[in-house]
């Protein structure tokens, strides 16, 4: 691993000499992360290894482009949480690739249905990221869109996780906007949902 | 052609693991929390005692007349004996809390739990005790141990347990250590109680979640050192992992039988594990919630056809738990499309036919 960000940093500081960070987020590391994304969904890589490149890749970016930095993207306004369960890889492997692809945004953690709807209603967040292990924690999630919609706040919501994984008609099912079932299909709903051409 | 004389579930599921064709397809619906329906009683009353586990699974057996009993309560019951955090929910199974290892240093100071000093597995052990003394020799009892490379997902998290895998080689092999001599005690304690086989639930050894160059190098080895001092037979469960690309390899770990992920094509895995490995599984215990009768009867037939032929193969779900959500007529329905698509000799263009 080790080596891996080594070589990682030397690319990004080629990059670096011609000035800002930001071409070689959009010309390297969102392109890797999806490629690796969608490998794994493909079965062409594992989840250890998108684990790995994401946290690699956040790490380095953490170091060129910090979270206060203006150049991070904070449009759209999202939060990203793990609900009910305590397995909370995916949430980690989303937040990473998101973060390393230069945007901004809350984690909520591990949260239950209450505080996740008091969380977003306060930050007033446009898009919020739910992701969940086990069946039950998905089925949560049509709870989180009804005491959502009672306040009558308009977030977005987007889920991921095993649950959704198995059984595509589900996200309908629980009231979600969207559904990602790697962490690239997160970049392309982070990017849809900023207005992009996704 | 005749039909074969009628065996016990211990009979079809025998003749099934020698790659035999019994005289049906047998089914095992691995059901846990479903027996505190049957019983009436909450998820947290229900395996509070092992009576009540050994009453729900009876129920079970005698209501959708399926081929085993599961001496398995949750996984977290090995966690709450390492000292661990176990989170009860009224509609699932019980789920892990905050992982107990709070540092890479806590490894060296581990010891594995002592299951005699372990309330919670020897309730599990008194459970299987009985069930073994009911089943008289008639139908499987199930023991489960979730696997030594596997359980440091509940135990310290599965980012940190993959920085250990990937950042401290030496760390993760005293861990390795560590779990291996707990998980061989407890898979024997479990076959002492009259467990027929145990279910070797290692998900993390799944190419879904670990490279194989990198399983070789450590799940598999952790299987072959494990599974080579369990006294009894064993199954490897990947719970929605895909199988197909270390099939050969689980074959050498000394697992009997592997557990496999409803999105992989069933034909290719039944092809790899022809007369080697039997397949269990592959219906996707998710769908299954809503399923109608027709839908439940398109999937057996379509999991009959590909895995069955030439025996090798026990209907099951894909995750080696079925959901709480799954309701009872889809059980029925289940079972009764076994009943009528599963007899041998088997159609093998079953799932074509009206």
């Amino acid at each position: 691993m080790a080596s891996n960000a080594e070589s990682a940093e030397k690319i990004m500081l080629e990059y670096k000499k011609q000035g800002s960070p930001l071409p070689f987020v959009e010309e390297v590391l969102v392109k890797v992360l999806d490629s690796i994304g969608s490998g794994w969904e493909k079965g062409d890589y594992a989840l250890s290894q998108v684990y790995m490149s994401g946290r690699i890749c956040e790490d380095l970016l953490d170091k060129y482009l910090p979270d206060e930095s203006e150049q991070r993207k904070n449009k759209p306004k999202m939060s990203i949480a793990l609900l009910n369960d305590y397995h909370s890889l995916g949430k980690k492997i989303v937040y990473s690739t998101l973060r390393a692809s230069g945007y901004h945004l809350h984690d909520y953690g591990r949260v239950e249905v209450e505080d996740l709807v008091e969380n977003i209603m306060e930050d007033q967040v446009e898009l919020v990221l739910i992701s969940v292990l086990m069946f039950p924690s998905a089925l949560q999630v049509k709870n989180v869109v009804n005491k959502l919609a009672d306040y009558g706040c308009n977030v977005k919501i987007a889920v991921g996780g095993a649950p959704f994984r198995l059984d595509h008609r589900l996200w309908r099912e629980v009231g979600a906007d969207a559904v990602g079932y790697t962490a690239a299909d997160a970049l392309h709903i982070a990017k849809s949902f900023a207005g992009g051409t996704e | 052609m005749m039909s074969k004389e009628k065996m016990t579930s211990m009979q079809r599921v025998l003749t099934t693991l020698e790659h035999k064709e019994p005289d049906r397809v047998p089914l095992f619906l691995l059901l846990t929390t479903h027996g505190a329906k049957e019983l009436g009683l909450s998820i947290k009353d229900y395996f509070s005692s092992a009576a009540n586990v050994v009453e729900g699974q009876l129920r079970l057996l005698q209501k959708y007349k399926h081929d085993c009993l599961l001496g398995f309560f949750y996984a977290p019951a090995e966690i709450e004996a390492w000292g661990g955090e176990v989170i009860y929910y009224d509609d699932g199974p019980p789920n892990s809390g905050r992982p107990f290892i709070g540092s890479n240093a806590e490894i060296d100071r581990l010891s594995p739990p002592k299951i005699k000093e372990t309330p919670v597995l020897q309730n599990i052990l008194a459970a299987i005790r009985l069930l073994h003394q009911k089943s008289a020799g008639k139908t499987p009892v199930l023991g489960v141990a979730v696997s030594p490379f596997s359980v440091p997902v509940m135990q310290m998290g599965f980012d940190a347990y993959l920085d250990l895998i990937y950042g401290q080689p030496q760390l993760f092999e005293r861990l390795m250590e560590i779990n291996e001599a707990f998980c061989v005690d407890w898979a024997n304690a479990q076959l002492e109680a009259g467990a027929t086989a145990i279910c070797y639930f290692d998900p993390v050894s799944s190419p879904t979640i670990i490279p194989r160059d990198d399983y070789l190098t450590t799940g598999y080895l952790v299987a072959k050192r494990t599974i080579n001092r369990i006294n009894g037979p064993v199954a490897t469960h990947l719970a929605s992992g895909i199988a197909l690309p270390i099939i050969d390899d689980i074959v050498e770990t000394g697992s009997g039988a592997v557990g496999i992920s409803a999105s992989e094509d069933l034909a290719k895995i039944k092809e790899a594990c022809r007369g080697k490995l039997t397949i269990i599984g592959n219906l996707n215990g998710i769908e299954m919630a809503r399923w109608n009768e027709q839908e439940t009867a398109a999937a057996v037939k379509a999991a009959i056809a590909k895995g069955a032929p030439g025996g090798g193969f026990i209907l099951a779900d894909n995750h080696g738990e079925i959901p709480w959500q799954v309701p009872g007529d889809v059980l029925l329905a289940l079972s009764e499309a076994v009943r009528t698509h599963g007899c041998y000799p088997i159609d093998r263009e079953l799932d074509k036919n009206e």
